[in-house]
């Protein structure tokens, strides 16, 4: 016995740093395979968010945790700027700027923009490392050792961390995870230590990242269906509990947050399952102090008693939500739960290509081989049912359900699915396993540690009388049939142990080969992740490259205008482009902008869009009355770029229809279909985004061919009047015009019976701008 | 004839019901023991003292909520820690049984050592 003791703590021991090493490589894994874009490209930020996230970093990092927390923006958002402080999720800016602050304290100089590259892939190693403890509270370390790996690697996940893309959900995940860890690891073990850290990782979370709203109705609800399939215990109690409360105070210390804490609709769950959980506790514990008799006595007299009362409470409080029109929800949560609602109330909401539902096959490209694992781990998960499991199960279910609805969120599936499938295919793994453990002749003599301790006095008869066997057959591997045969009548009388153990046992030849089968799976798996890391989600997009026949070309278009801007303009000059631009604009360029991606204000993003589809005179005024120096435009006609202002002037034209009432969107369509060749409609013709976009287009190939709508535009010849051209990059890509300075007099037609005060009011105030509106 | 009586007799059971009832849980909770019933005391203080806030806040108005939330749930979250604290200090809990009454305390401590700490932050 003492030799089996001695054997086991060994063969844990082993476990357990044999496990600590694969962590190591698993971390090292997720760290490494999000560097494609660096090695590819260069280390540089991605995208449109990334950049705004990295100049409120540079902000915290030049000036200091307290003028961050009170900085009111006047670079964007002009005239109206906007209060950073109170408007974004610190959580992601603090990481980065304490983890800098931490390294150049130690006298490792990075400089910012080094540690917001890299915060993405560091992050994901230690999202990795939550899983494994999160499944294996859930399953065990196999289990968890298997989610680990397969989450370091979900093309879904890669997509929003790789290294340069520093955006809030490459630390959200990370909160997610964790959180979710630590409210599991309380309610199995009941310790109010680990509910306080739960508070607190959930306070990590509501700072990083506004789908925490998702933490914090999915563990009501998992809390209910506790109550309800009659799991309630006390550990549930403190796992819930305490984490209402501590979490909606530290929810509340959030600026972005603050009140809606306890006043939205997203919170409202936590507070009636807060309630109801009292409830639930206090009757368990009266039906423990009383006896059954007086029990149902009690029960009859607070039903009839108190269903009264509880009715009139919830009238008050279904009158109080419906007081509010969209029933307390925000916009964005509204359009998560009515999948229909975005596209009829918010276009800006509903014009974002992220906010679109996914099709099947990007299922297939974002979780891969995990889509068919997933139902297999939820079979295991009921097998045995605990608690735990049965939150992994509703977890996948909800994330499953949102991933329909909006392409973004496939990124809070991605760790469910990765949870399930480590589960299913540790669980096969073990079954495998066992199955050749408990067939090889050469192996079954070392009675394993599963065969159990009572049933040893039987299994060594079976052995001695197995060895003589075995030293015939040890060498006859192939005649594998034969030796079957042999042993069905020497494992017959063991114990019972041995006999359950014999259910669970799959045939020799059945089990190799799924077991190579499941590696194969997990090869296709990894190659897939590795060539969309590679090939798929490492595009900086803010430079482009295309392979030709004459080599590698790189735009960096882009980079090329922003740089002009910041040192051909004055610095306080407005430049105004599309939404899409203006966290790059004010990032690069340092220029202010009108609008920018928070798209916080739709009336004034509508004044750009309608600007933007207004003849030449009319979007000069409104320019001019927003003191407008320039105008920014993407154009990708010349080289094929596909997401350029053309191809997004429809969402503009809906925008700005959808405040100013005279842009109508079948004026730019002919027989409903959007053209820009000599069939369009004159108002698209003549509006400013059409000149903007085509003016001397004509004299790169003459016949000023479109490559990305595929036609020759329809006016090939104008001139601009109220705009000049200042400055086109090298591929066409961006084009900057300066708004022309109003003229000294006019000339040409101006009605008689006005011409006296006309005269006098533009010698006067040729310098007043006229507001339009 | 036999209607009244019976609702009444029906009444009158229920109000001897309700009686005989109270009469349990009053004879039931006095069996507990009395480190159980402090903590009952003290549970009982944080409630009354988070509706007395709440009537005051009736009374006066709501501005400045973050002083009327930050109180209010002080007053709740310290009454639901003692509850836990409660449930793990009761030797009537098997779950519970291996975990020692300090250890439970301390954790408690904690618990409140953070709360407060947070109260104090968004006191204003």
């Amino acid at each position: 016995m003492a030799a089996t003791d001695a054997q086991t703590s060994l063969r844990h021991a082993f476990g357990n740093v044999l496990a600590f090493f694969i962590l190591i490589l698993i971390g090292v894994l997720a760290f490494s395979i999000r560097l494609f874009s660096v090695i590819k490209y260069e280390s540089v930020i991605h995208e449109f968010d990334p950049y705004f996230n990295y100049r409120v970093t540079q902000f915290l990092t030049k000036n200091g945790i307290y003028d961050f927390w009170n900085w009111f923006d006047d670079r964007t958002w002009y005239p109206l700027g906007r209060v950073i402080g109170g408007t974004v999720y610190p959580g992601l800016t603090l990481t980065a700027g304490t983890l800098w602050w931490v390294l150049n304290s130690l006298n490792i100089p990075l400089s910012v923009e080094t540690v917001c590259v890299f915060t993405a892939p560091i992050f994901s190693a230690f999202a990795s490392w939550a899983t494994y403890l999160l499944t294996k509270e859930v399953k065990g370390a196999g289990a968890g050792l298997t989610a680990a790996v397969l989450l370091a690697m979900v093309p879904s996940y890669i997509s929003r961390s790789v290294a340069g893309s520093y955006d809030n959900e490459a630390v959200a995940i990370f909160a997610l995870i964790f959180t979710f860890y630590l409210y599991i690891k309380t309610l199995n073990t009941g310790s109010l230590f680990y509910a306080t850290l739960n508070s607190i990782a959930y306070f990590y979370m509501v700072c990083s990242w506004g789908g925490y709203t998702f933490i914090i109705n999915l563990i009501p609800m998992h809390v209910l269906l506790c109550i309800v399939t009659g799991r309630y215990s006390s550990r549930l109690y403190i796992a819930y509990a305490p984490l209402v409360v501590l979490g909606t105070l530290l929810a509340a210390l959030v600026p972005v947050v603050g009140f809606n804490a306890v006043m939205t609709s997203e919170h409202f769950a936590s507070f009636l399952v807060f309630i109801l959980i009292h409830v639930v506790a206090l009757v368990y514990y009266i039906k423990g102090i009383l006896s059954p008799k007086m029990f149902k006595v009690a029960v009859t007299l607070v039903v009839s008693g108190g269903l009264a009362v509880g009715f009139a409470m919830i009238a008050v409080l279904v009158a109080m939500v419906a007081a509010s029109p969209t029933m307390g929800w925000s916009g964005r949560s509204l359009s998560l739960l009515d999948p229909t609602y975005a596209s009829k109330y918010i276009p800006i909401i509903a014009s974002v290509s992220e906010h679109q539902p996914p099709t099947w096959p990007s299922y297939f490209m974002d979780i891969n081989v995990l889509a068919f694992l997933v139902p297999a781990g939820i079979i295991a998960c009921f097998s045995p049912l605990s608690d735990a499991s049965s939150f992994v199960i509703l977890y996948i279910v909800t994330s499953v359900y949102f991933s329909g609805v909006m392409v973004r969120l496939m990124l809070v599936l991605a760790p469910a699915a990765c949870i399930l499938s480590g589960i299913a295919l540790s669980q096969a793994f073990d079954v495998f396993t066992r199955s050749i453990k408990l067939q090889l002749p050469s192996l079954s003599v070392d009675s394993h540690v599963n065969a159990g301790d009572a049933s040893s006095e039987s299994v060594v008869p079976d052995d001695t009388v197995k060895t003589d066997k075995t030293e015939d057959t040890h060498k006859e591997r192939t005649s594998k049939k034969s030796k079957k045969k042999e042993k069905e009548p020497v494992e017959k009388p063991p114990s019972k142990s041995q006999i359950k153990k014999r259910l669970l046992v799959l045939p020799l030849e059945t089990s190799i080969i799924a077991i190579v089968l499941l590696v194969l799976l997990g090869a296709f798996y990894v190659v897939h992740s590795v060539w969309a890391a590679a090939e798929a989600y490492s595009a900086p997009s803010i430079v482009l490259t295309s392979h030709s026949h004459d080599g590698l070309h790189v735009f960096d278009d882009f980079r090329e205008a922003y740089a002009w801007l910041s040192h051909n303009t004055e610095v306080d000059d407005k430049v105004a482009s599309w939404w899409d631009y203006g966290y790059q604009t004010t990032a690069m360029a340092n220029r202010t902008v009108i609008v920018d991606n928070n798209t916080w204000n739709n009336t004034h993003i509508a004044t750009v869009g309608t600007a933007m589809s207004s003849p030449e005179k009319a979007a000069w005024e409104i320019f001019n009355s927003l003191d407008v120096k320039y105008v920014l435009v993407v154009f990708g006609g010349l080289v094929g770029y596909p997401s350029d202002d053309i191809n997004k002037f429809l969402w503009m034209v809906r925008i700005g229809g959808g405040v100013f009432p005279h842009i109508k969107e079948p004026d730019y369509l002919r027989d409903g279909q959007y053209r820009i060749d000599n069939m369009a409609t004159p108002t698209m013709l003549n509006c400013l985004m059409y000149k903007l976009s085509y003016y001397r287009f004509v004299e790169t190939d003459g016949k000023a061919y479109d490559r990305v709508r595929r036609t020759e535009i329809g006016k090939k010849y104008f001139k601009l009047t109220h705009f000049e051209e200042v400055f086109t990059t090298h591929h066409w890509m961006v084009r900057i015009y300066k708004l022309k300075p109003p003229k000294n007099r006019i000339r040409g037609k101006t009605k008689k019976t006005k011409s006296k005060a006309s005269s006098k009011t533009v010698s006067k105030k040729q310098g007043i701008k006229k507001n339009p509106f | 004839m036999a209607k009244p009586s019976s609702a009444s007799s029906s009444s009158s059971s229920t109000t001897k019901d309700a009686q005989d009832l109270l009469r349990a849980l009053w004879s039931a909770y006095s069996a507990t023991p009395s480190n159980l019933k402090i903590i009952d005391l003290y549970v009982a203080f944080a409630v009354f003292s988070a509706l007395l806030q709440v009537v005051y806040m009736a009374l006066v108005g709501t501005f400045p909520f973050n002083s009327f939330l930050s109180g209010v749930l002080s007053c709740v979250g310290t009454a639901v820690l003692a509850v836990c604290l409660r449930i793990q200090v009761n030797k009537e809990n098997k779950e519970f049984k291996d975990l020692a009454p300090e250890r439970a305390f301390a954790d408690f401590v904690l618990c409140n050592v953070v709360l407060h700490l947070v109260i104090m932050n968004f006191l204003g």
